[in-house]
């Protein structure tokens, strides 16, 4: 679970509102409508180990529960 | 000591029904996923959530104390079965509604990684009932309703409403959620 997480938007969920992109600004950015961008252009970024933190509190500030940290 | 707990008993109603209202409002707002108040669209809801467990906390208080009340004397029924006490039962019953909706959109809120988004949407609605029920209990119940300032506090509260939900409403909020989703669809 610590080694290799990575970052996963679930499309049919995600309403673009961006809370998620705020709060892990290193691997995503926001296109020019509010929809969260993998800024390394991988589908599902990876998450290294320092940003885990952020990316546990992104996953929980999703309104929608579209991003997901998957294996 | 029963003077205490009486006082502690509408304090936590009145403060806890300002929580909610601020609650609702930042909810409504959030859902906009604007910028607003430049704490971003994560503080916002992290403030909705602050602002809902604060005002859950406070009813915990406000229904204990005025069990423990002697002149209150709410029982462990009357804290669950609306309609049933002794004291203005309608206004009372509207709180023990609200206290039963209350304790379940927390619930929900709490185990929404196991419910779902569809459920926890679903049961968050609720809270547009809820709300308005501790409103009127809040008015009705209270032994301070003849007084200017809770009337003034309860008018407050539901102006603070009204304003986010005909924000939302608006034909500004609407359209831009159209444009967008257009645009992404490129239509
Ligand atoms: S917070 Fe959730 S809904 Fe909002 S943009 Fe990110 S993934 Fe999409």
């Amino acid at each position: 679970m610590s080694r290799g997480m990575r970052v996963h938007i679930d499309w049919t969920r995600c309403d673009g509102h961006g809370a998620c992109a705020e709060l892990l600004p290193e691997l995503l950015a926001t296109d020019e409508w509010g929809y969260p961008q993998s800024r390394s252009g991988e589908r599902d970024p990876l998450v290294p180990a320092e940003l885990e933190r952020y990316a546990h509190r992104a996953r929980n500030a999703c309104p929608l529960q579209a991003l997901r940290l998957v294996p | 000591m029963d003077e205490a707990l009486w006082a502690l008993g509408r304090g936590t109603g009145v403060v806890a029904l300002v929580c909610f209202t601020l609650t609702m409002v930042l909810g409504i707002m959030g859902c906009g996923g604007r910028n607003a108040l430049g704490v971003g669209r994560f503080g916002l809801n992290e403030l909705h959530r602050t602002a809902a467990l604060t005002g859950v906390g406070l009813i915990a208080v406000h229904v204990g104390s005025l069990m423990f009340d002697p002149y209150a004397q709410l029982s462990v029924v009357d804290a669950v079965v609306p309609f049933l006490g002794d004291y203005r039962p309608l206004w009372q019953g509207l709180g023990t509604l609200a206290v039963d909706l209350l304790l379940v959109v927390t619930v929900v809120s709490l185990l929404r990684d196991r419910v779902g988004p569809r459920v926890f949407r679903a049961v968050h609605l609720l809270t547009y009932l809820m709300w308005p029920v501790a409103l009127a209990h809040a008015v009705g119940n209270g032994t301070d309703n003849t007084s200017a300032w809770m009337i003034g506090l309860a008018a407050g509260c539901v102006l603070a409403v009204a304003l986010a939900v005909g924000w939302r409403l608006s034909p500004a909020f609407v359209g831009r959620g159209r444009v967008r989703v257009e645009r992404r669809l490129g239509t």
